[in-house]
């Protein structure tokens, strides 16, 4: 079973990594030819920056449009965080070259917030699985998957709760098994069902996590109607593919000089 | 007479549930073969019977000729690869759409909309959706989607509305152009769209008007405005040498409330001793390549621009009042057609005229009476793509403050509409887009719903008589549709109108009353 779960992890965090990588390369090579920000938009990087950091950080547009979708939404995604930052002491070697992060990672409020993050975990995937059910627009456009990745995420924050409140797992073997997967060097991991439970359900999300939804992850930061700067009249603006066009724009034939005009130019 | 309701006026905009189906009839006319190939196109007409009228169909091999299309856009488009992938189906922007709150219908919801290419999308490029389509939503391309296609990417305005609301800002406008763009390409042109572009090529603006038409209007202008106040208010046109290039939409020259726009615009002119002209060859400022998201074919019409700036030898580009064109002005035209390092680059290029009357007024270069407008009590339209799409002045939300301010330079009574009915979150006039035909004549009339519910409120509130825009499509729209919710079409006015009305010229004589 170590073993099993082993490969999976490992398989799963390199999908994952890759699959990431590999979208925001995507994104990064498409070229935006227009400038298309939704204004009134900042005219200065400065200014975007602010803006994209109010959207990643406050989720402020969601907070204009539905604020019991942004209650539920945000509680979900800073805890989720948490949770996530708390997480990685059981990959972080105190000697070695992540050692510097362990003050932050073992402050109290990681390590006491990260274990009642599961609270607003759950609070806020309950919320947004309700809403999937009970509001009739909503509903409208949910498909299967909608409704599986509310519950597989609900799946991950419910062991982990079993795990913190009620069946202790040994962290310490946990954090030895992890630390054995990064050096190759594989170790045994500690009994509970709930922890293989846990441990299969993320290397679930990291298999499904590129190749779905999850996308609105490294799609949050290209949005070219949220990161471009308002400059259109000050600075020109032009994308690779559209360069070409530039060379031929004036061949069209109504832009060309009237046969009068051509032979007076001649003359 | 018309075969639907006109949806009732309510005290406050009401979410409806949404239904299924309830706008699925109602399409464009298709663009003949013609006027798609006029544009780089593809048509194929059908008519086994030729006592019947013709069928304008899919071209052969369209099925994969779409999902190359799809592919070309999305290696170009950044914003189209984008959002097809992260959309969380949150449901932010599904009581967003000015369409959806007047029709009910569920595909009229702005996320709704774009599934209609994102399952096509999910199916034929990404992993989930090759081999598990049912989990995910992803559809197979057939002839049944790309009717609701053209049936619900015709029933969109490219507004941006539902944009300001995604959290991951998610721009419909951008996926109706691709679908529009990838339906043009496999012979579902839109026959509105496409013609008027048409026209600006052979003849140089949307409605058709050749020079000798356009010269004669002109001149018609001036005889008018010099019998009714005794001033000699010119409307040049092709001015070589003139400082000023005005490009403004060809409605200017013919319809109400907009040419009294044209007037104020004129009368401006002449009170600052402005050199300016139009220009036969720029007789448009309007560019409905946007509305088909083809970049080629708004590129091909904004030439037309630049080419009429050298011609004359201008120092400068202003544009007149026109929503989507101050989009493609604002934001493309350098892109497309610059750079305009031949123009004076001591002002913005191009110029707002709310830009350039503002900064007339403020300098005190205008001689006004408010009063003028005193049996008036105005409120402002902000039309979507001046408010959403593009900037005026040097401040973001620019766009917001200077055309009020020009209105309260020369009218004492203004109110503004409820909050979240204007500035970015203002509401289509429901005609915008492309989508200003009679063919959709019942979209418009309930795409209308919640600027006439805003409008009305504001009215019976605030004592508001007449809304004032600055967008040649919004005016038409309004001026035929508003009457369906009991409005009166003289209600609508240009925001230079009421300029031209305060305005007090040297050696003007008002007619007698």
């Amino acid at each position: 079973m170590s073993t099993l779960i082993a490969v999976l992890l490992s398989l799963a965090t390199l999908f994952m990594l890759g699959g990431l990588i590999r979208k925001a390369r995507q994104y990064r090579a498409t070229p935006a030819p227009l400038k298309i920000p939704v204004t009134p938009a900042p005219k200065t990087t400065g200014g975007v920056v602010v803006r994209m950091a109010k959207e990643v950080i406050l989720f402020a547009s969601l907070f204009r449009s539905s604020k019991w979708t942004w209650i539920f939404g945000w509680i979900f995604h800073v805890s989720l965080a948490l949770a996530f930052v708390r997480h990685l002491r059981y990959i972080i070697d105190p000697d070695g070259m992540f050692g510097f992060m362990m003050p932050v990672i073992g402050s109290w409020l990681v390590q006491t917030g990260g274990k009642y993050a599961v609270f607003g975990m759950v609070f806020g995937l309950a919320g947004l699985l309700a809403r999937r059910f009970l509001v009739a627009r909503v509903r409208y456009i949910s498909a299967p998957s909608d409704y599986l990745m509310l519950i597989l995420i609900l799946a991950i924050a419910i062991s982990g709760f079993v795990m913190s409140f009620i069946s202790h797992v040994d962290i310490v073997g946990v954090k030895m098994f992890m630390l054995g997967i990064l050096s190759f060097d594989l170790q045994a991991l500690p009994e509970g069902t709930a922890l293989v439970v846990h441990l299969l359900l993320v290397a679930v999300l990291g298999f499904v996590l590129p190749i779905s939804k999850l996308l609105h992850i490294p799609g949050v930061f290209y949005a070219p109607t949220r990161n471009q700067v308002d400059n259109p009249r000050e600075k020109r603006h032009i994308a690779d593919w559209a360069k070409p066009l530039d060379e031929t724009r004036g061949n069209y034939p109504e832009l060309q000089p009237a046969p009068e005009a051509a032979e007076e130019t001649k003359a | 007479m018309a075969d639907y309701e006109v949806p009732e006026v309510k005290e406050y905009a009401v979410v409806p549930m949404p239904k299924d189906d309830v706008m699925k009839h109602l399409n464009p006319f298709v663009a003949k073969p013609e006027f798609q190939e006029a544009l780089n196109y593809v048509g194929k007409k059908e008519q086994p019977d030729p006592k019947e009228m013709p069928k304008y169909v899919l071209v052969d091999g369209w099925h994969d000729k779409a999902i190359d299309k799809m592919g070309d856009l999305l290696g170009k488009y950044r914003s189209l690869q984008v959002f097809m992938d992260s959309c969380v189906k949150c449901g932010a922007c599904t009581d967003k759409c000015h369409y959806f709150l007047g029709t009910q219908d569920a595909k009229n919801m702005p996320v709704a909309r774009q599934d209609l290419l994102r399952s096509v999308y999910r199916r034929y490029f990404t992993f989930a959706g090759k081999y598990f389509p049912k989990l995910v939503g992803a559809k197979d391309l057939t002839e049944e989607v790309v009717d609701d296609w053209y049936s619900y990417f015709h029933q969109c305005s490219e507004c941006r509305r539902c944009a300001v609301f995604c959290p991951y800002g998610i721009d419909t406008a951008e996926v109706t152009m691709a679908a529009r763009e990838i339906m043009a390409h496999i012979g579902k042109g839109q026959k509105y769209s496409n013609e008027i572009i048409g026209k600006v090529f052979t003849i140089g603006n949307n409605l058709g008007l050749p020079e000798k038409a356009l010269a004669n209007v002109l001149e018609g202008l001036e005889e008018d405005v010099e019998y009714d106040i005794e001033v000699p208010v010119k409307f040049p046109l092709d001015q070589k040498g003139a400082d000023i290039l005005l490009v403004t939409p060809s409605a200017d020259f013919f319809a109400e409330p907009h040419i009294d726009g044209l007037i104020g615009y004129a009368k401006v002119f002449h009170a600052t001793n402005t050199s300016w002209t139009l220009s036969s060859v720029a007789s448009e400022a309007a560019n409905f390549g946007l509305f088909i998201g083809s970049y080629e074919n708004m590129q091909r019409i904004s030439m037309r621009i630049r080419e009429a700036a050298l011609q004359l030898g201008v120092k400068r580009i202003v544009y007149g009042e026109c929503g989507h064109a101050w989009r493609v002005g604002y934001s493309f035209l350098n892109t497309l057609a610059g750079p305009f390092d031949f123009l004076d680059q001591n002002y913005p290029i191009p110029q707002h005229i709310c830009e350039f009357t503002l900064d007339k007024l403020e300098k005190g270069e205008l001689n006004i009476d408010k009063s003028r407008n005193d049996e008036m009590t105005l409120t402002f339209h902000d039309s979507c793509n001046v408010a959403r799409a593009s900037g005026m002045g040097n401040k973001p939300g620019g766009q917001f403050e200077i055309p009020r301010a020009v209105i309260k330079a020369v009218c004492n009574n203004f109110v503004d509409m409820e909050q979240d009915t204007i500035h970015d979150a203002t509401f289509c006039c429901g005609g915008g887009g492309g989508l200003l035909t009679d063919d959709l004549m019942e979209l418009r009339v309930k795409g209308i719903l919640p600027r006439a519910t805003a409008l009305k409120n504001v009215v019976e509130e605030g004592g508001v008589t007449h809304m004032a825009a600055i967008c040649a499509i919004c005016k038409s729209q309004f001026t035929k549709v508003l009457p369906y919710y009991g409005f009166t079409m003289d209600q609508i006015v240009s925001v230079h109108q009421l300029v031209s009305n305060a305005i007090i010229l040297e050696g003007q004589v008002d007619p007698e009353d």
